[in-house]
């Protein structure tokens, strides 16, 4: 199997600026063509690890390149178009590589249909899988982060797919997005880990992406079964608080969160039905990312 | 110009067996472009395709089914909405285009995805149609002046409404072409003749022949040619399955003299059997032929179309495409308005409109 990794840097931008890079995530296939030097340095750091897919087919065609026009010189700009359409104005040029990552999440969520798609992070240990739903700057990011640091599988930051007939999590293992403050709390907690240049002034403010461990790409295959949903909220000073959560109110919480709750219709009230009666849902309070791994580690228990 | 893969796979499903999976990514970018996918899907079904196509691609047809089946209920809801918004006016309802097709059951509604719904009313109860469409919470989507203007004088329908709750639009229309245009048809005739939906009380859709007719006006009159192909299946849908019917192919182009709409329906004919093989009686073709333009323009029409109605997909086009469709779309508005109306509209649409959309 090749890997982005056997490809030199030089080969790299070839394939980018020529047929395009035909690179596996989770279940799919994206073939990304780009001229942009941000959008390969991102790629070199964070996919290494990541197979190329040579049979010719891909999910999702995502073009990304640097704007043309007087601009260019005074204040470049990237643009992203989707086979030919472009439903975003363009960024900064320094913008790409979060932009890749968002155009990413952006395919998946608008098309694939054959999963409940959660707006979640999701990780896994000895078998159990917790979903981490959440709105942005609850602190989902940076515990999924945490985690992953230590020795929990990166399922997905962004997007947990849940399986419309079998009920199972299909990992998605992609870089975790963190933002602003939480980027040097996690170069402090995780100093080994490999980070992108921090990029300032996006919309969502100043955006780094960690590394996906190479465990957590290689296992992409494997699917897991949710044994808790956790609604986390960063609050500083706090003390650890896990408080259950009734499954019907859990289902709803679960469901706003959700792309396409009303589009999959009953297959997706069975999927998420199946989800909470199979799990643990709680409400979860947080100031201090070693208690709050050592509670979820104790949860995890004994490898099953 | 080389053959679209996906005009190919929608003339003859089965010569997809032999694709390999480079060619399918083409394909399925193709019908995407073409809004087509769900009805490759369908193509699929009846033909006993779907079992046996490549796992990545069968993938897509599983995303894609999600979506056909809650169009179809989501449609199905809506005309019902729709129906209880109007019925207290005691109006005759017309359901146009995908409704029409959907509450008929009719072969077009298989896989066709949609996102407005269309109805036709009397035009002197318009304000009423409008009245109690907002009452049960569809509001005009355009707040900018002129498009108020431009549809309320100008054009055969006013500007869109959409559900404040469900986000689900619905086109109001009078006629079938608007009051500027070069041929209008009467809208009284097309109601003598118009068809009761079965289960469906004060709702009608238009008779067989007005509907091909209709079909063919939209896509020949218009100058969007975004949708073009996905039309011209419409149309080879429409008449394969009324062409079954005794007396169709006698009838079609009488009605279309009676309507002035001959020459659209020889464009519908010609290019149904040029581009997806449909099968039009020659007697038909020498019916129209009175309407029919002269050799250089027919010359014309064919290469303006040839490409207009290819998927709008960089794989699709050579390098006349870009001036074929916009030959198109100026051809479309200048069937629908005198010459100094159309120049107003488009210098307002190029360098008014785009401001205030883009700011």
């Amino acid at each position: 199997m090749l890997t982005v990794s056997a490809l030199t840097r030089k080969e790299i931008a070839a394939r980018l600026a020529g047929p395009g890079l035909y690179l596996r995530t989770g279940p799919f296939t994206n073939c990304i063509r780009s001229d942009s030097r941000f959008l390969l340095d991102g790629i070199c750091q964070m996919y290494g690890a990541y197979a190329i897919d040579e049979s010719g087919f891909a999910d999702f065609h995502l073009n990304l390149h640097r704007a043309t026009g007087w601009r260019r010189w005074i204040r470049p700009q990237v643009r992203f178009d989707n086979d030919g359409e472009a439903p975003f104005e363009p960024m900064p040029a320094n913008h790409a590589f979060p932009m890749l990552e968002w155009m990413l999440n952006w395919c998946v969520s608008g098309s694939a249909n054959s999963y409940l798609i959660i707006h979640a992070a999701v990780v896994e240990k000895n078998g159990r899988a917790m979903v981490l739903p959440a709105p942005p700057g609850s602190g989902k990011s940076t515990l999924c982060a945490a985690l992953a640091s230590r020795g929990w599988r990166l399922l997905s930051d962004e997007l947990t797919l849940i399986g419309l007939d079998n009920h199972l999590i299909t990992p998605l293992a992609r870089p975790v997005s963190l933002k602003n403050a939480s980027i040097p709390v996690m170069k402090a907690y995780a100093p080994d880990a490999q980070f992108t240049v921090p990029a300032r002034d996006t919309s969502k403010g100043t955006v780094a992406h960690l590394k996906a461990s190479d465990d957590s790409v290689a296992r992409s295959a494997e699917a897991a079964r949710v044994a808790w949903v956790v609604f986390p909220r960063y609050r500083a000073g706090a003390p650890l608080a896990l408080v259950p959560i009734p499954p019907a109110r859990a289902f709803m919480r679960v469901a706003e969160n959700a792309f396409n709750y009303s589009l999959t219709g009953a297959r997706g009230f069975q999927a998420l039905g199946g989800v909470i009666d199979g799990c643990s849902s709680y409400d979860f309070t947080y100031s201090n990312l070693d208690e709050a791994i050592a509670l979820f580690d104790g949860m995890a228990g004994a490898p099953q | 110009m080389t053959p679209s893969l996906l005009l190919a796979a929608l003339r003859e499903p089965a010569s997809v067996r032999q694709l390999t999976l480079a060619q399918w990514d083409v394909l399925l970018r193709q019908a995407a472009s073409a809004k087509l996918m769900a009805c490759l899907v369908c193509l699929f079904d009846d033909a006993g395709l779907t079992g046996g196509l490549p796992a990545p691609v069968r993938a897509h047809v599983e995303w894609t089914r999600v979506l056909m089946t809650r169009h179809a209920g989501a449609v199905r809801f809506e005309i019902l909405r729709i129906q209880a918004a109007l019925a207290g006016l005691g109006l005759p309802v017309m359901l146009l285009k995908g409704a029409a097709y959907s509450a008929m059951g009719l072969a077009p509604a298989r896989g066709r995805l949609f996102s407005d719904i269309d109805v036709m009313v009397p035009k002197a109860h318009l304000a009423d149609a409008e009245a109690a469409l907002m009452l049960h919470g569809w509001v005009s989507q355009s707040h900018d002046e002129y498009d108020q203007r431009y549809y309320r004088q100008w054009m055969h329908e006013i500007p869109p409404m959409q559900h404040t709750r469900r986000q689900s639009v619905i086109d109001v229309h009078h006629a079938i072409l608007p009051e500027t245009a070069r041929v209008r048809p009467d809208p009284a005739k097309l109601r003598a003749a118009a068809i009761a939906v079965p289960g469906m009380p004060g709702m009608q859709t238009l008779a067989p022949a007005d509907m091909v007719l209709h079909s063919a006006v939209h896509l020949f009159y218009d100058g969007e040619f975004d949708n073009g192909l996905r039309d011209l299946v419409d149309l080879h849908r429409l008449l394969t399955q009324f062409g079954a019917a005794p007396g169709f192919w006698e009838s079609l182009p009488a009605r279309a003299f009676e309507m002035e709409l001959a020459r659209p329906l020889l464009y519908a004919l010609r290019y149904c059997q040029q581009l997806l093989g449909t099968l039009v009686p020659d007697a038909a073709f020498t019916a129209l032929a009175p309407a029919a333009p002269n050799r250089f323009l027919m010359r014309l029409m064919d290469a303006l179309l040839m490409r207009g109605l290819q998927p709008a997909h960089a794989s699709c086009g050579d390098r006349w495409s870009g001036i074929a469709r916009a030959s198109l779309y100026i051809r479309g508005n200048w069937l629908r308005m005198p010459p100094l109306l159309l120049v107003k509209h488009l210098f307002h649409k190029a360098f008014i409109s785009k401001k205030t959309t883009s700011g």
